[in-house]
């Protein structure tokens, strides 16, 4: 089950929602310093706050970060997958956008 | 043997081990998976703690009995953990509100505890105090948004509150390992409980009366045995089992 509503507007704070139900977050958890955030996954919780130590506990309880952000899914503008040709094949056949003519040394690690 | 040492590692270790065995009898069977992840967290958090009271307690005994011997092969009349933590948990805002209660008591005892001239009781109060830490603000939390929200969470929140708080008051009765109650500590428990229900616009009974007999061991509830015949079941049909 998606939990964005794909090519959805923001709602605004003041959107009605469904009642007697939390609103969805989503959760990006940073895992070690240094790299970014990344989504794992999301929840209910009635504000930010207690999204965060909703997050607190069920996505990091086995030492899995360091920093968590939540975001409100509505708050989210995605994609629309019926938009996918025109948004993304254009790309595909320009293989002279791929940086990979040059040799990354390995001492760089992880890019 | 310090018998007063002895005293205080059971009423530490015996009320994270009753209050872990409560919050765990919510697993699988809380109102929303957010909460019942939390709640097993906390229990897994006390339960840890549990260990390291009652396996100190063992040593101090020096009778060779292990935290596991202590907590499943004693019967109801040798613990020593405050009443409160054994009292079923009622509805999920009954053991929200006696979480807060134990909470609010719990990490003012770790802090002070932390400062013990005792290195070893120092060493697991320091650990477990950013245990606690965190349950305080999670329970405190809690019961702010249930007691100032709807009509009903409110009734059930008062009404936890008028049969829990005669029960918050043995809590301040626990000394440290020297005997005495640390400094600020009943101070600081009566401060954080008036200022977080306030907030909750709950309304704090009238009088001072406390249950006690559980510190001292005299007189459990009856709710006790209850507990312990769940808990310690498998020890005793399978005497040593392991797994």
């Amino acid at each position: 089950m998606s939990s964005v509503n794909p090519g959805a507007l923001p709602d605004g704070a003041d959107a009605p929602r469904a009642r007697n139900e939390w609103p969805l977050w989503e959760i990006f958890i940073r895992g070690q310093h240094g790299m970014s955030h990344r989504h794992v996954g999301s929840l209910h919780a009635p504000d930010a706050k207690t999204a965060i130590q909703n997050a607190r506990d069920v996505y990091t309880r086995r030492n899995e970060g360091v920093s968590i952000w939540v975001v409100e899914a509505s708050r989210i503008t995605a994609s629309a997958p019926s938009d996918k040709g025109p948004m993304f094949e254009p790309s595909e056949s320009k293989i002279y956008r791929h940086p990979t003519f040059f040799d990354i040394p390995d001492d760089v690690g992880a890019m | 043997m310090d018998e007063t040492l002895f005293d205080f590692l059971l009423r530490m270790g015996d009320s994270t081990l009753i209050l872990g065995h409560r919050i765990s009898e919510w697993c699988g069977h809380a109102p929303v998976l957010e909460e019942d992840i939390a709640l097993a967290n906390t229990a897994l958090d006390l339960i840890g703690q549990t260990q390291m009271w009652l396996g100190l307690a063992g040593e101090i005994e020096g009778k060779g009995r292990s935290a596991d011997d202590l907590a499943f092969l004693r019967d109801a009349w040798d613990f020593r953990n405050a009443l409160l933590v054994e009292l079923p948990n009622g509805d999920f805002g009954r053991t929200i509100l006696r979480q807060f209660l134990f909470d609010a008591w719990h990490k003012p005892m770790l802090k002070a505890l932390a400062g013990s001239d005792n290195e070893r009781v120092a060493e697991i109060a320091a650990k477990a105090v950013k245990e606690v830490d965190y349950h305080l603000e999670r329970s405190a939390n809690t019961v702010v948004a249930l007691g100032d929200g709807t009509d009903e969470s409110h009734r059930r929140m008062q009404d936890a509150l008028d049969a829990l708080w005669p029960y918050a008051g043995e809590l301040r009765t626990i000394a440290g390992p020297d005997g005495v109650i640390p400094d600020g500590v009943a101070d600081a428990h009566s401060a954080m409980m008036r200022e977080v229900l306030s907030e909750a616009t709950l309304k704090i009974p009238e009088g001072e009366f406390a249950h006690k007999g559980g510190v001292s061991g005299q007189m459990h509830t009856e709710h006790l045995g209850h507990l312990l015949t769940t808990m310690q079941w498998l020890q005793r049909a399978y005497p040593g089992a392991t797994w």
